[in-house]
């Protein structure tokens, strides 16, 4: 034990990031606590934007907990001992970005109190009551696989209970997607081609939460990452991200070809105000373009880049998910096609949305379980990458 | 006597009261649950024989909002106008891109047949009576909104702060989503919605729409009428006459 | 949730008379009172039982008749002074229910006011 001593934080950064984390997590709670006692008055959520900032965090931590886990499948479902070495890492991060996740959406609820009725009642007709299901579901699946990794005499059951999160989890970002998919009244979602979208980035979003991670425990425990590791997981990233991209333009495409969406579309991508801003600048340029340039640029590539790429990747899932569920609401339904409509309720007009510190601490809250989840995992437990020596 | 000394005797009290009080539960348990079972069945269910929808007539429906100040004065809504505030029924002016022509409408829930609502709530709180209105049952929504994105007519409302001095018969609520019930609370006793009564021009008929002999499937049988976003296949309790 | 139930249904019968007198329980104040639906110690320990049949089957079924109405509660209960059943520290329910730290959940969204009173208030 005393020659492999398992990679660990110092104790003093490693106090700092608890306190750190932990405050995050306080004020999250905080804001909590007051979307509870004024009701959702004080966040910018209103009668036309009804999922706000709450839900772009709340997504984002749980598609990306699933696509983290692509690091662990490609390990034991595909046996690649670079990323074998990682799984218990990516399977820590999945964990703790799901809880962060899970917490956020349950304390947006108009009634949190009432989450037991959540769990206890069941509508079988219900794509969200089915993601509550799969969500945790997912927790157990993926605390079993962990426990296979970790304990010597389960080792030979960790093939299959690999095996198990990888097909839950896709399960559970298809779910994810459907919740979408289903709302087909509105023009912005209700399209098939959500839940392979969303897949797709969640491997994206994955990849990059787990660069992020990686680099820093190594970085805090000042150890070096294999360049070819590296390099290996620095190629697959790039390769997903433009995998994204596709999805997503095949989607902004398709609702072109619909006549019935085009007025969507340039909303979204051309004259909807904030909303185009941050799809191009904030997803496209800085959330794809960029990164990719930091990717493949001959002259860039090292870890350096490679981080300050992940976060970016990061970035763009946030921009796009704001343009998604946001934007996407903001566009007023169809509801008399053919007519110009005005009302007292919003019909026929831009819904306004401006977001509000709190919803935004609470958001930030959740990120906050995810790390302290993160970094006390791993300072407890052994989860830090042991690289098998390369045979000569 | 000491603050501390008062404690330990309300908690000495309370221990006294809970001994006496497990005792009498036994006693009272027997007797209870007899009268527990005599409370059933005393009322009569609704039944799936009534199906209630409204036929609304454009061509009368002036620019007057009597049946949006009834409806408020019914269910107790503040009437305020603000994109938080509920709003069950408004006002929808229309005007048609191609040709011009401009009209006016009330506009709320549309008691869908097969209401989307319904389908996406995790909890089961959206349900359709059997009588065709669809509800929100307040005790059991956990305040989601996976309705209000579902809905395609934009029916329905979240309640974003604490209420006060609610009607007896309409309860609300912080924290749970809401909509047009019809007035179910006065269905119940008998009575037609409030804004079907209040429309000077009497351009809302409500009516049973599963009674072949009532006044609303006559004129449904007689003149033509269509339903808002026909195209989703949701049979809506509501249609309209001249869009 | 169940166990808070669990909890009340014990706690929440003020077992007689002497019983109040001895612990020191709160005294209430019982509005116009009278004849009780069921038999009031029985009442104690399940009004939230029949409250709860009760109201889902008027929610989901349209039953308005049934005997265990909050409002018929409320309209028998609620104070003569400012007619209502919470608020003030002997009021009926608000009484009992901080005497045994029970939140009562029910006035976020129901009205605590005896409705004859409202109605009169709003003919004026
Ligand atoms: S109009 Fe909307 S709220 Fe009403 S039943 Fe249909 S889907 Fe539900
Ligand atoms: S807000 Fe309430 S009624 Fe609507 S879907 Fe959620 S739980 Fe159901």
């Amino acid at each position: 034990m005393a020659n492999h001593s398992p990679l660990r934080f110092k104790n003093r950064v490693f106090y700092t990031l608890v306190a750190a984390g932990g405050l995050v997590v306080l004020m999250g709670l905080y804001a909590a606590h007051m979307m509870e006692g004024h009701g959702h008055i004080i966040t910018g959520m209103n009668n036309q934007i009804v999922w706000g900032m709450p839900h772009v965090f709340a997504i984002f931590l749980i598609v990306s907990a699933s696509g983290v886990l692509n690091v662990s499948s490609i390990g034991s479902v595909f046996n690649k001992p670079a990323y074998k070495a990682r799984a218990p890492l990516a399977g820590l991060l999945s964990i703790a970005m799901l809880a962060g996740g899970l917490t956020v959406l349950m304390l947006d609820l108009g009634r949190p109190d009432r989450i037991i009725v959540a769990m206890t009642r069941f509508n079988p007709t219900s794509v969200f009551a089915w993601n509550i299901f799969l969500y945790s579901g997912m927790f157990s699946a993926v605390a079993l696989y962990l426990w296979t990794m970790m304990e010597k005499r389960m080792n030979p059951w960790s093939k299959p209970a690999g095996l198990l999160v990888f097909v839950w989890r896709f399960v559970l970002t298809t779910g994810t997607g459907v919740i979408f998919s289903f709302l087909v009244a509105r023009q912005a979602y209700g399209t098939a081609i959500l839940p392979p979208m969303f897949i797709v980035m969640s491997f994206a979003w994955g990849m990059a939460v787990f660069h992020v991670a990686q680099s820093s425990i190594y970085e805090w425990n000042e150890k070096l990452l294999d360049p070819y590791v590296q390099k290996r997981m620095k190629n697959l990233m790039g390769v997903l991200v433009i995998a994204a991209l596709y999805f997503v333009a095949a989607y902004h495409l398709t609702n072109l070809y619909f006549a019935r969406q085009t007025g969507f579309e340039r909303f979204i991508l051309l004259d909807g105000g904030v909303y185009p801003l941050v799809f191009w600048i904030g997803y496209f340029l800085l959330g794809n373009l960029l990164p990719l340039l930091l990717i493949y640029h001959p002259a860039l590539g090292k870890s350096k880049s490679i981080l300050f790429a992940s976060l970016l990747i990061i970035l763009g899932g946030f921009c796009f998910l704001y343009v998604f569920i946001i934007g996407g609401q903001a566009f007023p339904l169809s509801i008399f096609p053919g007519y110009q409509v005005t009302s007292s309720f919003g019909d026929g007009a831009i819904g306004l949305y401006q977001p509000s510190l709190p919803e935004i601490m609470l958001g930030m809250g959740g990120v906050g379980i995810a790390f302290l989840i993160t970094t006390i995992g791993v300072r407890v437990l052994d989860f830090v990458p042991h690289e098998l020596p390369k045979s000569a | 006597m000491s603050d501390t000394n008062e404690i330990s005797n309300t908690s000495e009290q309370r221990r006294q009261f809970l001994k006496t009080s497990v005792g009498a539960a036994a006693v009272a348990i027997a007797p209870g649950m007899l009268m527990f079972d005599m409370a059933h069945g005393k009322s009569e269910a609704v039944s799936g024989k009534v199906r209630w929808g409204m036929l609304i007539n454009t061509a009368n429906c002036e620019d007057c909002d009597k049946c949006v100040k009834a409806c408020n004065k019914e269910n107790g809504l503040s009437g305020g106008l603000s994109p938080t505030d509920s709003q069950w029924v408004r006002k929808v002016e229309l005007k048609d891109m191609r040709t011009g022509r401009s009209l006016a409408l009330p506009m709320m829930c549309q008691h869908c047949a097969e209401p989307p609502c319904v389908d996406v709530c995790p909890t089961g709180a959206s349900f359709k009576r059997a009588d065709g209105i669809v509800l929100v049952d307040k005790h059991i929504c956990i305040g989601c909104r996976y309705c209000m994105m579902a809905c395609p007519y934009k029916a329905r409302s979240f309640v974003h702060e604490p209420l006060h001095d609610q009607k007896p018969d309409v309860p609300r609520g912080k924290g749970v989503v809401e909509s047009c019930t019809m007035c179910v609370q006065r269905i119940d006793k008998g009575l037609q919605p409030a804004c079907a009564e209040a429309c000077p021009n009497k351009s809302i008929l409500f009516g049973n729409l599963n009674d072949p002999d009532s006044e609303i499937s006559n004129k449904m049988r007689t003149q033509a009428s269509t339903q808002v976003r026909a195209d989703l296949g949701l049979d809506t309790g509501l249609r309209y006459q001249g869009i | 949730m169940s166990k808070l139930f669990a909890l009340l249904a014990i706690l929440c019968m003020c077992a007689s008379a002497t019983a109040t007198e001895i612990y020191g329980m709160p005294k209430l104040d019982i509005g116009k009172g009278g004849q009780c639906v069921a038999d009031p110690q029985w009442m104690r320990k399940n009004h939230m039982r029949v409250l709860f049949q009760q109201r889902d089957e008027t929610v989901h079924q349209g039953m308005r008749d049934g005997k265990f109405s909050l409002k018929n509660c409320i309209e028998c209960h609620a104070s003569l002074r400012d007619n209502s059943v919470i608020g003030r520290a002997d009021s009926f329910c608000e009484g009992c229910h901080s005497f045994e730290a029970v939140k009562i959940d029910c006035f976020e969204c129901h009205s605590s006011k005896r409705s004859s009173s409202l109605v009169q208030g709003e003919s004026k």
